[in-house]
């Protein structure tokens, strides 16, 4: 499927695609006050730009470093080539231990590896924690929202997931009651579980320390009863300093919610006295990217969502409809580098208002980027007939002033008279939804020489 | 070592031109009223912000908490304020915290720009703690109010193992419909206290 077609379906049900939509600007707009009391707000996301550009061009350096620190911090360090291997060295660390029942935090690289099912063929039983990735796990799909995971879905939603999963009372949908149900679900999770698994802020190089950022504590609490953390993430996640931090703790949450920061900003040097802590590097296509001069700053991305929730056509479409780990703007240019044809839709998504580029904190230029992605698909032979097409017809009638006033003539005298059918019809992608504007009755060119004489 | 080093050497590959570092050296944020920044701040995340002159004025702050009435387990980390009833020292395993009903522990550096408080897990047997209780107080020097995320930074060292985090407020979710519910899986509500000038 592509992403017109699944968008379809999101906005089938009006009242829900509104929801969604104003929902998601409510979030965009508490983005905007929290940046406004940061007078060094612009500094700021210049300053986060430069550090990750910085990082960029001295990776291997930066990731020899910070294995090195985590390693005399007492952290085992492993690496991993693609999402296979990460899975393996993953299940290895778990199979070796014995472990059977896992408490998982908030990583959108587990996702992207689909680790749960391949832990769970493997007999393990996984447990997300967030309670939005609990809420779209129990209900066996995968986050709409890197932040907001369960944003598509609403309360009475969630009521009947927990009623089947959690057996709280049927029909019951308040958010109070809900959420306080999850809190004991899962303080029994976390009490049973023998190892806990994390996301990555970021990762410093200097210290060997990674820094997890959440609201609600649970992967603090997950990784500090067990004995075993293991932590996965890109290599994308490093940063130089621990004094870098300051730049990227006080750009996330605000950019992300606007909060002032996240509840939780938790750092993590080295395993808890008597335990264990591994981390998993992983790669799975960054390096591509890194090689590449018009999307490598996509990897300077620390996942805020705040392009998303600006967005027109995220907002209005859904998550989901992008059939792609990371959705939105930022999900538009990473997709379709790990595979064009399957996600050749996504950069189309697009209205290149520009919107997503204004809001990230780290001054990606997000609609560049999508429109350079449009050039390359077209390049590959990628775009779907519907567009090739018209593209084609395009360009011959703007090479050709004759044709291009014949069209011209057509539209103004001629479209207007047909009849409805001939305009709005299967041919005319352009037309579903939208109604054409009135054509004036004289071009330009008519106007001037009817002014200027001949 | 294989995949180490072909990452390495992918990432090698790509030459990139230096870019350097930028300075963090900057004009930042500085209030006038730091103490009041830091309360507003925390209290609209939902905790709550006292200052006082002593320990002893802390505690009788903290009977007025709606929950310490009802309160039985108690692990305190600061003797001024109470000694609570948990004795940390027996406890080996942090899965016997789960019934604490209030934690009263030092926090190092309170930042006015977010209302956070820096904490450490130094001399506190069980992190778990922070997490696991229903109720937390934490109790810094008012003299230890920064302006800001840089200051704090300044003042923090990571030389050897240990966790860190800034906490501001207490557990919160809002997944479900945004509605923002308090109390996700950590604490129930957050307390900090100021001593000093
Ligand atoms: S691209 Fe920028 S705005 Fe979008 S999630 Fe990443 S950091 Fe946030």
């Amino acid at each position: 499927m592509n992403h017109p077609d699944l968008a379809l379906a999101f906005i089938a049900d009006k009242p829900r695609a509104k929801w969604h939509d104003e929902t998601l600007w409510f979030v965009r707009s508490k983005r905007d006050k929290a940046a406004w009391q940061l007078p060094e707000w612009e500094l700021l996301r210049e300053t986060a730009a430069a550090i990750k550009a910085h990082t960029m061009s001295h990776l291997a350096d930066y990731l020899e470093q910070f294995e090195s620190q985590a390693q005399k911090l007492g952290v085992k360090v492993h690496w991993a080539n693609d999402a296979a291997e990460h899975n393996a060295i993953v299940h290895g660390i778990l199979r070796e231990r014995g472990v059977r029942k896992l408490v998982k935090s908030k990583s959108m690289l587990t996702e992207e590896c689909h680790l749960n099912p391949y832990l769970e063929r493997h007999g393990i039983e996984v447990v997300d924690t967030d309670l939005g990735e609990r809420i779209v796990q129990l209900a066996g799909e995968s986050p709409s929202h890197i932040v907001l995971p369960a944003i598509h879905k609403k309360k009475e939603d969630v009521g009947a997931i927990f009623h089947e999963h959690l057996h709280t009372p049927e029909g019951m949908s308040d958010p109070l009651f809900l959420a306080e149900a999850a809190r004991q679900h899962l303080r029994d999770k976390f009490m049973q579980a023998d190892a806990a698994l994390t996301g990555v802020n970021f990762a410093v190089a200097e210290t060997g320390g990674i820094v997890i950022c959440t609201n609600e504590g649970n992967a603090d609490l997950g990784v500090s009863l067990p004995k075993i953390h293991i932590a996965c993430m890109g290599i994308e996640k490093l940063i130089p300093r621990a004094a870098d931090l300051s730049v990227f703790l006080r750009l996330l949450a605000r950019s992300a919610t606007g909060q002032p920061i996240t509840t939780y900003s938790s750092h993590f040097h080295g395993p808890m006295p008597g335990g264990e802590m591994h981390i998993v590097l992983v790669d799975n296509g960054r390096t591509d990217l890194l090689g590449s001069d018009d999307f490598r700053r996509s990897l300077n991305c620390i996942r805020c969502g705040a392009c998303m929730n600006t967005c027109p056509v995220y907002r209005r479409s859904g998550g989901h409809s992008y059939e792609s780990t990371v959705p939105g703007p930022i999900g538009s240019i990473l997709a379709p580098s790990r595979d064009a044809k399957k996600h050749g839709s996504l950069p189309f998504a697009c209205s290149l208002c520009g919107s997503c580029t204004d809001v990230c904190p780290v001054k990606i230029d997000i609609h560049h980027q999508l429109l350079t992605w449009r050039k390359e698909i077209a390049h590959r032979g990628l775009l779907p007939r519907s567009k090739s097409w018209g593209m084609k017809v395009m360009s011959r009638v703007l090479r050709s002033p004759r044709l291009y006033a014949a069209s011209g003539w057509l539209a103004r005298k001629v479209v207007p008279k047909l009849p409805r059918f001939m305009i709005y019809n299967p041919l005319n992608a352009w037309g579903k939804r939208r109604e054409l504007p009135e054509f004036p009755r004289e071009s330009f060119r008519e106007q001037f020489e009817r002014r200027h004489g001949k | 070592m294989g995949s180490r080093d072909d990452i390495l050497r992918a990432v090698r590959a790509q030459t990139l031109p230096d870019k350097p570092a930028p300075s963090l050296d900057q004009q930042w944020i500085r209030y006038d009223d730091r103490r009041t920044q830091f309360a507003t701040v925390l209290a609209g995340v939902g905790g709550r912000c006292e200052f006082v002159a002593d320990g002893a004025e802390a505690a009788r702050k903290l009977m007025e908490h709606p929950a310490y009435d009802a309160a039985k387990r108690v692990a305190s980390f600061v003797p001024e304020i109470t000694r609570g009833n948990v004795d940390l020292a027996t406890i080996g395993d942090p899965h016997a915290l789960e019934d604490v009903d209030f934690a009263i522990l030092r926090g190092e550096i309170a930042v006015a720009e977010n209302g956070a408080v820096w904490v450490t897990d130094a001399g506190v047997r069980h992190r778990a703690l922070y997490f696991i209780t229903q109720h937390l107080v934490l109790v810094v020097p008012a003299s230890a109010l920064v302006d800001n995320m840089p200051q704090a930074y300044e003042r923090l060292q990571f030389t050897g193992p240990g966790y860190g985090a800034f906490l501001s407020g207490p557990s919160k979710t809002a997944d479900i419909e945004q509605s923002l519910v308090i109390g996700a899986h950590g604490p129930r509500s957050m307390t900090v206290f100021c001593v000093g000038d």
